[in-house]
């Protein structure tokens, strides 16, 4: 093997960077279990077991915990595992970075991005003139207001169908990453949002337009690099959608694991917040001009 | 069967009863969305490829194909000529039906050749195989380029990215299936 130097230098001064930026707004550095009795539910992520409990896909319940516990601004940088998650931009087991503020929407999350991005530009020495990032020849520019664009606008604009008829026919995913993706992010950032209801997640539905969440996607030339939403802390509807999931799970022919029963006592308590999920490993592909993730950590799985 | 968890480049499957080898392969998940295996297939006997898209349930059934092993004695413009080492009976395969195999071929070396209907038409290596530097530009020490390797040339053509350190003349271990470098080899 050869050790990615460059990629790993560059991410240990990322690390760093990222941390101060959280520190120094405020928020609280947490560690939380990876190892967790009943992760959430959700149709297309698979979690590794490990004696009976599970690696977790994300430490959102966990954080969300601490959020309805009163820790008002909290984020962490830790592993996630997914079975199955393995290209270009994908690890089965992956650095994430995760943050948490109560009394804030996905908007606020959006400033956020932008703000940490240009941090992390100016802090590791990439940022260019006007703060352009150069990733794979292009040069992505960081400092005007970062394009915005709901998913039923990119469908439009994009895609080869209207959203409604690819959610209807199955064919969300493989539309957005044939013909969507390749789009965002090419001159600013792009945050895509309002995604259909029934693609929210964790994500509350916007008061204004019930058939859209409040969750958007951060894309960097094509990458894809966050998911946010504002976060949904109604227990009984939080209930209906891990429900519904698990039917998705059992209809896939797989047995879904224990209902996160204390996460959803818990919710109850959590304020309004907001909360994202970054992954670290394509940001420091983005910052090294890697194309492939291989590039950015010690070792891969392949590796061992 | 295989299913989708399992495609890799190389795979050999079989569609509509013919064999087929997967030259390309991308896993691509969009946050929260399904997961799409997207591959390449060659018919292995009429060379015709095409693109699909597959998903996580999908699955492909196992080329049936048989296998001798033969070794490689030399080419011959753009054919390879492979001997039976117990008959003695000698077959060639085409450049073009062996694909990225040419890059790891060096003479005497045994293979198992792949028959569909008693006609050969490709090879499976052994996972890895030592190859010998041919060509190498020296490190230039304090290289800003940015790039943590080089290239070199093996004895077969095959240009691979290896460690700065790696001079002409060193035997280096290489993964026929990803085609990179694992190591270098003492002789």
């Amino acid at each position: 093997m050869i050790p990615p130097l460059h990629g790993l230098r560059l991410r240990a001064v990322l690390s760093q960077a990222l941390r101060t930026f959280f520190i120094d707004r405020g928020y609280l550095e947490v560690e939380t279990p990876l190892r967790i009795p009943a992760p959430a539910p959700e149709a297309h992520i698979v979690s590794l077991t490990s004696e009976g409990w599970y690696l977790q896909t994300s430490p959102e319940l966990c954080m969300k915990r601490l959020l309805a516990a009163g820790i008002p601004k909290i984020f962490q940088i830790c592993k996630c595992f997914r079975h199955g998650e393995r290209g270009d931009r994908h690890l089965p087991e992956f650095t994430m970075l995760e943050w948490y503020a109560a009394g804030s929407d996905y908007l606020d999350l959006m400033a956020d991005c932008e703000a940490l991005l240009r941090y992390l530009a100016a802090a590791l020495g990439k940022a260019g003139k006007a703060g352009e990032l150069e990733w794979q020849g292009r040069r992505i520019d960081l400092a005007p207001d970062w394009e915005r664009i709901t998913v039923a606008e990119a469908f439009r604009r994009y895609a080869p169908c209207a959203l409604e008829e690819a959610l209807a026919k199955d064919r969300f995913d493989e539309l957005l990453v044939e013909y969507v993706e390749p789009h965002l992010g090419l001159i600013t950032p792009t945050f895509l949002y309002d995604y259909p209801a029934e693609l929210g997640a964790l994500a509350r539905l916007s008061p204004t337009d019930p058939t859209v969440a409040e969750r958007f996607e951060l894309y960097v030339a094509g990458l894809e690099l966050a998911n946010g939403f504002s976060e949904l802390v109604d227990p009984v509807e939080q209930r209906a959608r891990f429900l519904a999931e698990r039917e998705v799970i059992r209809w896939q022919g797989r047995e879904p694991g224990p209902m996160p029963e204390v996460f959803l006592a818990g919710l109850e308590l959590m304020p309004p917040a907001a909360g994202i999920a970054l992954g670290v490993d394509r940001l420091v592909m983005l910052f090294v001009g890697a194309d492939n993730i291989d590039q950015v950590v010690a070792f891969t799985p392949e590796g061992l | 069967m295989y299913s989708a968890s399992d495609f890799r480049k190389g795979l050999k499957v079989q569609i509509d009863g013919e064999p087929y080898i997967m030259t390309d392969f991308s896993f691509s998940k969009p946050g929260k969305g399904q997961a799409l295996y997207r591959a390449r297939l060659r018919n292995m006997i009429t060379g015709n490829a095409f693109e699909k898209t597959f998903r996580s349930n999908d699955k492909l059934e196992k080329a049936a194909l048989e296998e001798r092993t033969m070794q490689y004695l030399y080419s011959q413009g753009d054919d390879y000529i492979f001997m039976d080492n117990v008959s003695f009976e000698q077959l060639e395969i085409s450049k073009a039906q062996l694909g990225d195999s040419v890059n790891f071929l060096t003479d005497n070396m045994d293979v198992e050749v792949l028959q569909y209907n008693g006609r050969p038409i490709g090879v499976t290596l052994p996972n890895f195989v030592n190859l010998k530097v041919t060509q190498s530009d020296p490190w230039v020490k304090g290289d800003t380029s940015g790039s943590d390797s080089k290239p070199v040339t093996m004895e077969t053509g095959y240009v691979v990215q290896v460690p700065p350190f790696i001079e002409e003349g060193d035997k280096l271990q290489i993964d026929t299936r990803t085609g990179v470098y694992v190591t270098r080899v003492k002789e």
